[in-house]
Formats: C-alpha cells, structure tokens, sequence
C-alpha cells in the first residue's frame, strides 16, 4: 500500500495516481455501494486504483480465518487475510498454499482476482483451480455465492477477473498438506539462453517447484544466461521439525535516486549474481521464505527505482510459437532499448479456468523496466510481438497496454468475460483505473489529473 | 490462562486476543454481536491450532442488567479465571457528544459506569485466581484536553479506579493492567486527523502483551506516548487554553 497526504494511491509500480483507501473490518457492510476494493497493492500497475480518483476500500482489516477443516484441509477466510499470516500461522500446522506467487504480501482475494501462478504451475495450475467457493458483494449490491455448482459463470469470471465482477469477501480454498517448512534446492547454472531453457524443461519433470533467472544485458553467445532451479517440500525426517521464522523485513527508507538503477549497475548486480552461484549444480536445503519469497525481505524494494516508478512487462508466448520465440523476444527487448535487469522465465502447464485467466501453456516471461518516456512506445512494440505469436499479458503487471491491443489479444474471452459483468452489475459500478484505461466506461467521469 | 475477552472482534483487541490465542491461551468472547464473535471465535481457534472454536456469551457494556449472569456463566465454563481483557468501549468526537447530551450520557455509562460495575463483578474470581484484569484507558484520561474533553473525562475515571484497584488489591495477588493508547490506526480513528506517533493495533498488543506477562499496573503505547503525555500533563493552564490539541 502506498499512501500520501494529497491523496493519491499507486500500485507496487509507485506510479501515483488520484484516490484515498478505507480499511473497515466489515467489508461485507461497507462494500455496499462501492466501486473497487483493493488487497495489499501489489498490482504493478492501476488494477487497484479507483477509476474516479474517489475511495478504494482496502481489505486487509477483513482477515479472519472462518473455519480450517483439519481432514480435508479446506479453509474459509476473509478476503483480505495476506498469504504471510497463512504461512506463519498454517505451515506449523502441516498446510500451504496450493499456489503462491513470489511474494507473501498479498491478500486471500487480490491472489483470486489476479488468478496468480506460482513455480508449480506445470504441474499445479494457478490459483483458481483450487478455489472452490466465493462469497462476492456483485455490482447490483447483492451477496452472491459462487462456485463450479452454483453462478459458474460469474464464479469462473471471478477467477482472474482483477475485481471487477464483485466485491470478492471470502474465500474457500484447498490448500497443500506439506510435510516441513523447508524445501530441498537444486539450482544449475547455464551458458546461454538454450541451456536455460534446457534446464528449466529438464528440472520441471523432476520437481513441483521450478523457475529461471536469466541475465538479458549481457549480448552475443552467453545471452540468456542464468540460474534455473528446481525444489520440493522437504520430507519430514529430512528437515528440522520446527518450520523457520519468518525474516523481520528490512524496509528501504527513503525513494531512491532514478539513476541507482542503470544499465551498469544492473548488468554489474546481474554478473554478481551469476557468478556467485557459478556454471555448477547445486542441491541444498532452504528455507521456505527464501525459495519462494526472496525479495520480500526487502520491504517496499520498488522505492530503489526512483521517482519515475516501475513496471513490469509480463507475457505468455503460446506453446506453438515454439522455444525459439524466447529468444526473439529478448531480442526485440534489447533492439527497442529497453534494460531489462533480471528476467524471470517460467513454463506454464494448463490454461486456467477463469474468463481472464492469464496463463496457457508455453512459456511466460517477466521483465523490469524502469519508467521513462519511451515505455509506452516499448510495450506498444512488445505487445505487437506477443500479438503476433497469439500470446497475452498478465493485468497484474500491466500499466501501459493499449486499449486496441488488449482487445486483440483478449478477443472472444473478453466479450464472455463483460458478458458476465453487464449480468451482474447493469449500471457498471464497479471498476477501476485500469478497467477503465483498457475498456472505458466505468464508475464516474474520468479524472482530469491524468498521467 | 483462562481469559474472558470483551472487544476481540475489532481493532486492538482483535490484534491482542490473535496473540493470546497464539501463546495457547483458553478464550472466552464476549460482546454484543453473536454472528461476528463466532467468526473472531473461529478465527482466533484457527490461530491456536485448535479444531474447535472458541466459546462466545453474548455482553453488551450498554446493558449492564445481564453482567452477572453472564460473568458467572463465564466461570462455569471455563472452570475460573486468570485474566480479564476489556477493550472495548464508546467512542464519540466531542463536537458529536455536545449536540446530542443523550448519546454523551451513554457514553459516560458505558466507559465509566458499566465497565468499572463489569471489573466489579470479575474482581472476586480474579482475586482467588491472583489472575489479572487488564483494562483499556486511553491517553484522552490524562489531561482535559479540547478535543476529548467528555470521552476524556469517562476514561479518567476509569484509569483512576484502575490504579485504586491497584493500590488496594496488589498485595493481595490481583495485577491490574491500565493501557493508555495513543493515537492507533485502526478503522475506529480512520478518517480523523492524525496526530504524530501514530502506533499500530499489533504494536500496542505486543506490547500490552508483555505488560500482562510482567504485571506492569500502567503502560503508554506506543511508548512514545509516555513522554508526550508527561509533557502534556505538565502544560500550564494558559497553554491548554491556547492549543487545540
């Protein structure tokens, strides 16, 4: 969450944009009337920035575990209990996420309304498809309960549908029975972007858990170098019995300089990095924490970018563009001038179920940018590639897309998808900046003080 | 411990009965609304690693008839009692309590009133438990400021029966813990005007945690609040005339 005095909100990106938060505890009361709710901020973009520069409730005062069945481990909770409560409080009692994204400091709803993915995604799914039910407040101004059984649609709308089919209030989720709080590491590094690639496919048949850390400033034969690493939850008897603390969080202090993050100094942070790990395999025993969340030990870490802010250019390029498409796209990253610091690569297994679900097989790539001028253009040029190969973007990261293209690329999948909205919600209450950025229309007139 | 709880659903209380729950403690809720409790009921068994949710009595502070019957039903239930958390309370801004004296007068009851009849009434159990009643005051006790002057004046009362329960009753074996808060962000001061030292709901319960655990009679918190007040409290009158705090 970020917060000042003139009363603007942003998303973790720190683009600031006109807007005040309200935290009630009853959100089922309060969300009456309202217009968006937002989790922790963790969208990159203006997912969780009201489109009218009015208020945006928060739900991180609506917390409350309603029920854990111990069997089945089934859990009911409020929608804006955070993924790092459930870890401290549930890990000790032998239960997990089923899937988590690469920070702990999201809520209950914003990982459904995003349909987040995780390292499992090959073998798990994201989100959604262990979510088996929703108490949302629709548009109209009724509670609904949905789920495969009963208003599959707006369920299935819900799954990945950035908030927009209702005031989501609680959660029923299943969650993973896992056996210590420790995983069991095996991290290669590679040469070049074939050998990443390579591995991360390599890895995925062997464990649950998988990622790619690629180097892209580097250029010519070593490109696409990097870590790639593979884990699995330790086996009760090969881990200590007690699940590790978590981290206290180091806060950075104060919104860096803009010229902290440069092409040098990434390339020199991306070398260090390379070289601490080194061309070996490696397989050790870590903390949950530092597999699965490792930047969250620096709290607010999108403050070193500056004032001009972030954002984060996230795509899938379908199965059949085939691997060779990876490469193209860094390439068509460096020609457009871009600085990509580290590039997160990840193969998806199946498509979701939800309306915007954003993955589908094949392979997702995530990329920093700092903002500056030339950023809209760059994600312009990258959005005709991803376009072009039949990909899409993840709206948790997107800040700049088009509103032509997101339709080119959404098609059909977004006409369901506000199909279910109009049914819902008739006199289009509920949005957000974003929403109204990509689809127009929306809560009010648009805000003068735009970017 | 057994502890009867009254405020565990919002705010500080929430954050505090989260850690009691947490270090294993036997909870019994009070409060007016029976749906919300059981969900706090549910929550906070959820945090406790327990399989069954905590048992809720239904206590409204504004109906003090009903104190006795549900106080010894408490103690039935839980086979006695070693603490007592009361957080709950009234809360009005001044302008509100000046136009409408019937809802000042309510206030006055609840805070002042019913909750020292509510520590009456406990006051024996905990005395044979040599257990602890722990109360929430506030700052606004301290000083007849502007702002607060009529909640001010129901929680000065209040602190000031605490701290003679104190005197009277610590030889004997009862720890009476009086928080003070300052200025805490919770959805009951969200949207007045934030003074500097603001705390938040889990900082307060760490640290009202740790006083119940050392028996500390009286704690600030955010402890910075220490040393405003005793600033405040040593303003000369001219001054309070002047300042709108």
């Amino acid at each position: 969450m970020s917060r000042d005095p003139i009363e603007r909100l942003a998303g973790w990106g720190r683009l600031f944009f006109p807007g005040r938060e309200r935290c009630p505890e009853d959100l089922r009361e309060v969300s009456k009337g309202a217009h968006l709710t937002r989790g922790l901020g963790r969208s990159y973009g203006d997912s969780s920035v009201p489109a009218d520069g009015g208020e945006a409730l928060g739900s991180r005062r609506a917390d409350r575990f309603l029920s854990l069945d111990q069997q089945r481990g089934r859990l009911v909770a409020e929608a804006g209990l955070s993924l790092r409560t459930m870890n401290r409080v549930l890990l000790p009692q032998g239960w997990f996420t089923p899937v988590t994204p690469g920070t702990q400091d999201v809520t209950l709803g914003g990982m459904v309304a995003a349909d987040v993915h995780g390292k499992n995604h090959h073998v798990a799914g994201s989100f959604g498809r262990h979510v088996r039910e929703l108490l949302l407040r629709v548009g109209n101004g009724d509670l609904v309960r949905c789920s495969r059984e009963q208003e599959r649609d707006l369920f299935l709308a819900t799954l990945g549908g950035m908030g927009l089919t209702g005031h989501i209030l609680e959660v029923t989720v299943d969650l993973e029975k896992v056996a210590s709080g420790w995983i069991e590491r095996e991290s290669v590094g590679t040469a070049n972007l074939e050998e990443s690639i390579q591995a991360l496919l390599e890895l995925g048949e062997r464990w649950p858990y998988t990622v790619g850390w690629i180097d892209c400033l580097i250029s010519g034969a070593a490109r696409g170098r990097g870590v790639i690493e593979g884990g699995a939850w330790c086996a009760a008897e090969a881990a200590p019995t007690r699940v590790p603390a978590q981290k206290a969080v180091r806060e950075v202090p104060f919104v860096a300089p803009n010229f902290l993050i440069n092409p040098l100094s990434l390339g020199l942070y991306n070398r260090f990095r390379y070289r601490r790990h080194g061309r070996r395999r490696r397989v050790e025993r870590v903390p949950y924490e530092e597999f699965f969340y490792p930047l969250d030990a620096i709290g607010n870490w999108s403050r070193l970018y500056g004032r001009r802010g972030l954002t984060q250019y996230q795509c899938v390029l379908p199965r059949a563009a085939g691997r060779e498409a990876v490469g193209r796209f860094l390439d068509r990253v460096r020609e457009l001038g871009g600085t990509p610091y580290l590039v997160v690569l990840k193969d998806f297994g199946e498509q979701g179920e939800g309306l915007l679900s954003f993955p589908q097989p094949g392979f997702t790539l995530a990329v920093d940018f700092a903002v500056g001028a030339k950023t809209p253009g760059l994600v312009a040029a990258l959005d005709d590639f991803v376009l072009a190969l039949e990909g899409r973007i993840y709206l948790a990261k997107e800040a700049f897309t088009a509103p032509e293209r997101f339709r080119a690329m959404e098609g059909q999948r977004l006409d369901r998808f506000l199909g279910v909205c109009r049914q819902w919600d008739p006199d289009r209450r509920l949005g957000s900046r974003q929403w109204r950025r990509l689809i127009g229309g929306g809560p009010r007139a648009a805000d003068p003080a735009d970017r | 411990m057994r502890v009867a709880f009254l405020g565990a659903t919002r705010g500080m209380g929430r954050s505090l009965a989260r850690l009691l729950a947490e270090r294993g403690d036997e909870l019994l809720l009070w409060g007016r609304d029976l749906q919300d409790l059981e969900r706090s009921a549910a929550d906070l068994a959820t945090r406790a690693g327990r399989a069954e949710p905590f048992p809720v009595l239904a206590l409204d502070l504004s109906a003090p008839d009903h104190f006795s019957e549900t106080v010894a039903a408490t103690i039935a239930r839980l086979g006695g009692l070693d603490l007592v958390v009361i957080t709950a309370a009234a809360f009005g801004t001044q302008e509100d309590l000046e136009e409408d004296p019937e809802r000042a007068r309510r206030l006055l009851e609840v805070n002042f009133a019913n909750t020292v009849y509510l520590c009456e009434l406990v006051r024996p159990q905990l005395l044979e438990s040599r257990g602890t009643l722990c109360v929430f005051s506030s700052v606004a006790g301290d000083r007849g400021r502007k702002p607060v002057g009529l909640y001010g004046a129901s929680k000065a009362g209040l602190s000031h029966y605490l701290e003679s329960l104190d005197h009277r009753y610590h030889s004997a074996g009862l720890t009476v813990v009086c928080v003070k808060p300052g200025f805490v962000r919770t959805a009951m001061t969200e949207g007045l005007p934030e003074p500097p030292f603001s705390g938040e709901p889990e900082t307060v319960a760490r640290d009202v945690l740790r006083a119940i655990e050392r028996g500390k009679p009286m704690l600030y918190t955010p402890s910075i609040w220490g040393w405003v007040m005793l600033v405040i409290r040593h303003l000369p009158r001219f001054v309070m005339r002047r300042v709108g705090f």
